[in-house]
């Protein structure tokens, strides 16, 4: 182990080789979990889907096409600053480590308000089941399901966002005061990792609700 | 001796132990150290497994008459519904992952912690606060969906505390997820030198299967209970049939956690049951690979018998068959287990010290609530039982002669190990040979009931089962008899106890080469792992 590296490892780990491997794999073994936990909202979804198509697809033209692709677009690129912030702070660039990073919490931070004011629209147009709830169309019963998991899902997702977007500012935070290095990139990786994953969930949602009905 | 490490230090009481290495209830509440949480714990665990047994004990009492004399329906269905929650979700699943999976893994491995020590505190912090969830729940009065919440009448009828149950069981859920991850990472990172997987300890192939099942199912269940959530506090329609959902989509749903949690609570009980029916027979075990891979075996076709809950719910009849099969399939590697730890005793030097009693408890007991599955697996006779007694007795058969036996059973075997102190032996034996003639006396007459046609959660019943169900009663207060005695011995033992000394059984494994109880690193030097576990031959030859 090379000088300077010890006090950076555990006293429970062998050496800092280690103690990377695990928290990677500690992290992957979480996101199993979180492919688990949309996997049974998804599974809902699959089920209703199967069952009511037509009224799916109608409910489906209620969602704003413009607003959801510009937010896609956001968070691919979020995802992009974020794998840069990786290799910025694997090869030792500072400066370039805080920009990345700090890109990534602002784009974060565009797509929940997009999302926010999307919800918004929602409650203006009474489409949110139990709270608002006025629906015109030929099949309210089964577009309330749609909303209902609409909502279950883009929640969770938002949820994941906004603790991914909390933990994301104070690892901004630290880098900015130089606490990360090429031997001292655990965190920054495991972000990446949880990062990509919370966008690769949207990369689900995105077709499944508002694409469904516009092939 | 399997291992080389340098001689031990056994200077006696007074050596530095994990216990006496820090003082105050800060030291403990702020701990990470893995044997320090496993004593917190123990002692949450032993708390709500009194309190659940108390709410079966109320339960049984009413049900000495036919009539309804002790309580009203509805505060029945609430006591039933409590007992079963906590006994499930904050005894059963945590209680030998949280208790000797926390203790012993990192030991046996050969590690000095596990992977996250603090995401491991973590997880005893999120197992109180659902606790206290589900204490508000009942002191608010209770919650009367039974433990399986059943749509619509958990989200539409109920008229009792269903969220803040929800809350509890959602929380709970994080706290076992959190010590599955742990789990699974130690095992594949931090394993000493030399000890590959086919050296580990069955016990750690045990809870490394238990593991994944809580990662792949909890979330599942997570995800439920959100959408329950949701539709109970917002009125979203997604398990109404009136707007057009679909209950049955819920069942599938719970069922897809909730029967591979019970493999959850069987199979870390199993991984016990390895450990100490080696021990008591002083050989190897029989069929290494075959006990560890039926783990793993169990841990993936757990995942497809789900719909053996819903023969009678409406399911397709194609998807019953099916679901009959597997059903058949996933009891080939329990047997598997029963004809190996059966074939390990076989010319074995027995021992006949509590733990084996426990353990040969078990392994009866597990036997008979098994076979009785395999009645309920088909789906004809299934309708028959369905919803009766019948399957009130296999689970507890199960969950109750199996589990909470095998718990005992380690309780008493890695005692000396926790504590440095052994208890007095008669009392030990005195008290499984107590809980297991108090299990059968309740739980056989239920059998009886069940097939004859006497529904589950009815607690007013014909008068032609009141013999039957006084039996049950009385058997219920012996067992309870049964479960105090240790809990009164036990602590007796930690002052007055003689003091055990590292390895008491004679048993090999990481655990027993250091002190007891073990110094705060678990080893003074990290262990080098050269032969294979269960290695007794061995080490009958050295001694």
């Amino acid at each position: 182990m090379a000088h300077g590296e010890s006090s950076l490892v555990a006293p429970y780990f062998r050496d800092i080789e280690q103690q990377r491997e695990t928290n990677t794999l500690g992290m992957w073994v979480f996101l199993v979990t979180e492919v688990m936990l949309f996997g049974g909202i998804f599974m809902a979804y699959a089920v209703y889907f199967y069952n009511y198509p037509e009224a799916f697809g109608e409910a489906g033209r209620e969602l704003d096409i413009v607003l959801s692709s510009v937010n896609t677009f956001v968070l691919l690129c979020s995802s992009l600053t974020m794998a840069l912030a990786v290799w910025a702070c694997q090869s030792n660039k500072q400066k370039l480590l805080v920009i990345f990073l700090t890109s990534t919490l602002v784009l974060g931070s565009i797509f929940l308000g997009i999302k926010g004011f999307e919800y918004y629209e929602k409650y203006e147009k009474a489409l949110i089941p139990g709270i608002n709830w006025h629906y015109e169309g030929e099949f309210p019963d089964e577009a309330q399901i749609f909303f209902s998991l609409y909502f279950a899902a883009t929640g969770l997702h938002a949820t994941h966002m906004i603790i991914g977007g909390t933990v994301l500012a104070i690892i901004t935070m630290k880098a900015m005061r130089g606490f990360y290095s090429a031997v001292n990139f655990d965190t920054i990786e495991i972000m990446g990792l949880y990062w990509h994953f919370v966008d690769i969930a949207w990369v689900f949602i995105f077709p499944l609700f508002y694409l469904i009905e516009r092939y | 001796m399997a291992v080389t490490s340098p001689p031990l230090d056994l200077k006696g009481h007074d050596q530095e132990n994990y216990l006496n290495w820090a003082y105050g209830v800060k030291s403990w509440l702020l701990t990470t150290d893995h044997k320090r949480i496993a004593i917190l714990y123990l002692i949450s665990v032993t708390f709500f497994f009194f309190l659940g047994s108390l709410a079966a004990f109320v339960l049984r009492i009413d049900l000495m008459t036919p009539q309804a004399d002790l309580m009203t329906s509805d505060n029945y269905n609430r006591s039933f519904t409590i007992h079963g929650v906590i006994m499930v979700f904050l005894f059963l699943i945590p209680a030998i992952p949280g208790v000797f999976g926390n203790f012993l893994l990192p030991i046996m491995i050969g590690a000095k912690d596990l992977a996250f020590p603090k995401i491991n505190l973590g997880s005893w912090y999120v197992y109180i606060i659902s606790g206290m969830f589900i204490i508000a729940v009942v002191l608010w009065g209770g919650v009367d969906t039974g433990w399986t919440f059943y749509t619509p009448y958990s989200t539409t009828y109920a008229n009792s505390a269903v969220v803040l149950t929800v809350v509890g069981v959602f929380l709970v859920g994080f706290s076992s997820i959190m010590t599955a991850l742990n789990f699974i990472v130690t095992i594949h990172k931090m394993r000493a030198p030399g000890l590959t997987w086919f050296r580990l300890p069955l016990f750690i192939w045990a809870m490394y299967a238990t593991s994944i099942i809580i990662m792949l199912g909890t979330p599942v269940l997570s995800a439920t209970l959100i959408l329950v959530g949701l539709e109970r506090i917002l009125g979203m329609g997604i398990f109404n049939p009136a707007l057009g959902g679909d209950p049955v989509l819920f069942q599938h749903l719970f069922w897809f956690y909730s029967h591979p949690a019970v493999y959850i609570m069987v199979l870390p009980a199993m991984g016990v049951a390895s450990e100490l029916i080696t021990c008591f027979s002083r050989k190897r075990v029989f069929g290494y690979k075959f006990i560890a891979m039926s783990s793993m075996a169990i841990a993936l076709i757990g995942f497809l018998v789900w719909g053996h809950h819903m023969f009678v719910s409406g399911q397709s009849v194609y998807a019953g068959i099916v679901f009959s099969l597997l059903t058949f399939a996933v009891a080939i590697p329990s047997a598997i287990k029963v004809f190996n730890w059966t074939a390990t005793l076989y010319k074995g030097t027995i021992h006949l010290q509590t733990p084996m009693f426990y353990v040969l408890g078990f392994i009866g007991l597990f036997t008979i609530g098994g076979l009785t599955g395999l009645f309920l697996g088909a789906l004809a006779t299934d309708v028959h039982v369905h919803d009766t007694y019948f399957v009130v007795a296999h689970f507890h058969y199960v969950m109750v002669g199996a589990t909470v036996m095998a718990y005992l059973g380690a309780l008493h075997f890695w005692w000396p190990k926790m504590t440095g102190r052994m208890y007095p032996e008669a009392l030990g034996i005195l008290s499984a040979v107590i809980i297991f003639i108090g299990f059968n006396l309740t739980f056989m007459p239920q059998f009886i009931m069940g097939y004859v046609g006497m529904p589950r959660r009815y607690h007013v019943y014909p008068d032609e089962f009141q013999a039957l169900h006084v039996a049950s009663t009385l058997g219920s207060t012996v067992l309870g008899i049964g479960y105090i005695l240790p809990l009164c011995y036990l602590i007796w033992s930690l002052r007055f106890g003689k003091e055990a000394g590292p390895n008491p059984w004679g048993a090999v494994g990481l655990e027993w080469t250091t002190s007891s109880p073990p110094i705060h690193t678990n080893f003074e030097v990290t262990p080098v792992v050269t032969t294979e576990a269960y290695d007794y031959e061995n080490l009958e030859e050295e001694v």
